[in-house]
């Protein structure tokens, strides 16, 4: 019997006892669940991540301007601005995040990990992360794997979806999947990866979903950017052993109850935040189809 | 109890985005209807009910859905120029919105396509996540989700007929996941809806077709193949 990831502690029990690494688990779970081979479930990851790869490139090389003009080639403005804030590494990392999520606005090719709303956060961070660490494919794989598994627990105690739990379980869990396969890759122990995704479910709890005119551009853009940055923040604390205190499972269950009680109109439905300012109105009278057949209400129960 | 879900749903799927419900949910409808049409389609009314009315052209609905006809993947990059490929291509098509539509899915398009003398109509729902949900074809309820290999057989309604194709497909070794039989009244027509773990062979196929009691068997794959 594979384990289920249920949860955090679980997963970690499981890999105690068998003695295997967090990712061996992930694998055992796709094989028994998916009857995937073990070699296919490689090969699905080397193709992530040249999708990841590739998305990150072409929103840097190329012209991304989406159809309602809202995104407007903002990743090779930040890539080529002279004055690094921080460091050049910092400025790379943003506007990598930034890239792959504007090819996913612009109707690029994206892999969505896990949601197309966050789709340049694990590729801006691992792109990254692997250009300053070193470290091969395979274990950016490993990585990726790990982050399957952290999502997979999500998926089930939360949200990985914007309209069941806001923006929190979209970007959210991207950065604590981020976070986590990073922690992973550095050899950090498994209190170290699930503090660092526990940390960063803490950073991006609350967060509403509230895109305006409802397309998956403003807010959801720049909210990759910032997700990939919490996701650095969140390692380099777990990394040096500082406790989020609050245990992962925990988190995750805090999240899954921020997401329900929150108003719908902060689920996708573009009521609500951002999406109902006078400009966001604004926008959407201008870039939304107002060409429709209205049917008539039906009065019988 | 949902099925699990794949470690390719948390890292994936690869798509064009920019949503899933919205494009890649709707490149697979399209495919669907294809794949009933049975070929390139010379014509197609496409209709954005409810939530995709609005926002069908932000979100590139028009174009997931023309490059679904086309038979596109959901992960071609084609998508992002179908509508200019349609027109090269000669192939005609016309958009309309309709709001309020209470009976209907948040997230609804109907497809009535032709090519030559046949004419097709296929309602599907994108439910999230690029799931799809089939709803109707040809006016007879359905309700599959083209994950699995799916065959549907018009026939007459008549004893027997759903022991019949049973057996045919047992005989194939294709197990049968879901059966769901409609007809339009008694000793009218009937609509056989029968999802599959794998698929069946196209002599089988080909044998019910012949039957004079089946009008017509269309075969649609596990739509991302």
């Amino acid at each position: 019997m594979c384990f289920l990831f249920e949860d955090f502690k679980g997963w970690k029990q499981y890999c105690e006892q068998h003695q295997m690494p967090l990712h061996q688990a992930v694998i055992e779970y796709e094989v028994s669940e998916k009857e995937a081979s073990e070699e296919k479930i490689w090969d699905g990851l080397a193709n992530a991540y040249t999708v990841m790869k590739e998305a990150v490139q072409t929103g840097l090389t190329q012209d991304m301007t989406s159809r309602s003009g809202m995104i407007n080639n903002g990743a090779k403005k930040v890539f080529n601005y002279p004055k690094p804030l921080l460091s050049k590494e910092f400025q790379v990392l943003i506007s990598r995040a930034l890239a792959a999520k504007e090819v996913n606005s612009c109707m690029g090719r994206v892999v969505a990990a896990p949601t197309a709303g966050a789709s340049g956060i694990i590729p801006g961070v691992m792109v990254t992360f692997q250009e300053l660490h070193g470290v091969d494919d395979r274990k950016i794989h490993e990585g990726l794997l790990v982050s399957a598994g952290i999502a997979l627990i999500m998926e089930k105690r939360a949200s990985i979806a914007g309209a069941v739990g806001g923006c929190q379980a979209e970007t959210g869990s991207a950065a604590a999947m981020a976070a986590g396969a990073m922690v992973y890759c550095l050899g950090g122990s498994v209190d170290q990866v699930f503090n660092a995704v526990a940390i960063t479910i803490q950073c991006m709890l609350g967060l509403i979903c509230d895109p305006v005119a409802g397309l998956v551009e403003v807010p959801c853009v720049v909210r990759n950017a910032s997700a990939a940055a919490i996701a650095n923040s969140s390692a380099q604390i777990a990394l040096a052993d500082v406790s989020g205190v609050i245990p992962v499972d925990e988190c995750v269950e805090a999240m899954g109850e921020v997401g329900q009680s929150m108003e719908t109109r902060y689920k996708e439905t573009a009521l609500g935040g951002l999406a109902a300012t006078t400009t966001g109105q604004a926008i959407s009278k201008r870039v939304l189809i107002q060409d429709i057949e209205m049917l008539p209400d039906e009065d019988q129960e | 109890m949902a099925e699990q879900s794949s470690v390719f749903d948390m890292i994936g799927p690869v798509m064009i985005g920019p949503s899933s419900s919205h494009t890649a949910g709707v490149v697979r409808i399209g495919r669907v209807a294809r794949k009933i049409l049975g070929k390139a389609p010379e014509t197609a009314d496409i209709t954005f009910y409810n939530s995709f009315a609005r926002t069908y052209e932000g979100h590139g609905s028009d174009r997931a859905i023309i490059a679904g006809l086309m038979d596109f993947k959901t992960d071609d990059d084609r998508i992002k120029t179908a509508l200019d490929l349609a027109k090269e291509a000669g192939f005609q098509y016309k958009f309309k919105s309709v709001g309020n539509a209470s009976v209907m899915h948040p997230n609804t398009v109907k497809v009535v396509a032709t090519s030559g003398d046949r004419t097709i109509e296929v309602v599907g729902e994108s439910r999230g996540g690029g799931v799809i949900k089939i709803g109707s074809v040809n006016g007879f309820g359905v309700g599959f989700n083209a994950n699995l290999s799916t065959m549907i057989i018009m026939a007459a309604d008549k004893k027997g007929a759903i022991a019949f194709i049973a057996t045919v497909l047992a005989n194939e070794d294709c197990n049968i996941a879901s059966m769901a039989v409609n007809r339009k009244g008694k000793n009218d027509r009937a609509c056989h809806v029968i999802e599959m773990d794998s698929k069946p062979s196209q002599v089988t196929i080909d044998f019910l077709k012949h039957l004079s009691w089946i009008n017509e068997v269309i075969f649609i794959p596990d739509i991302d193949f």
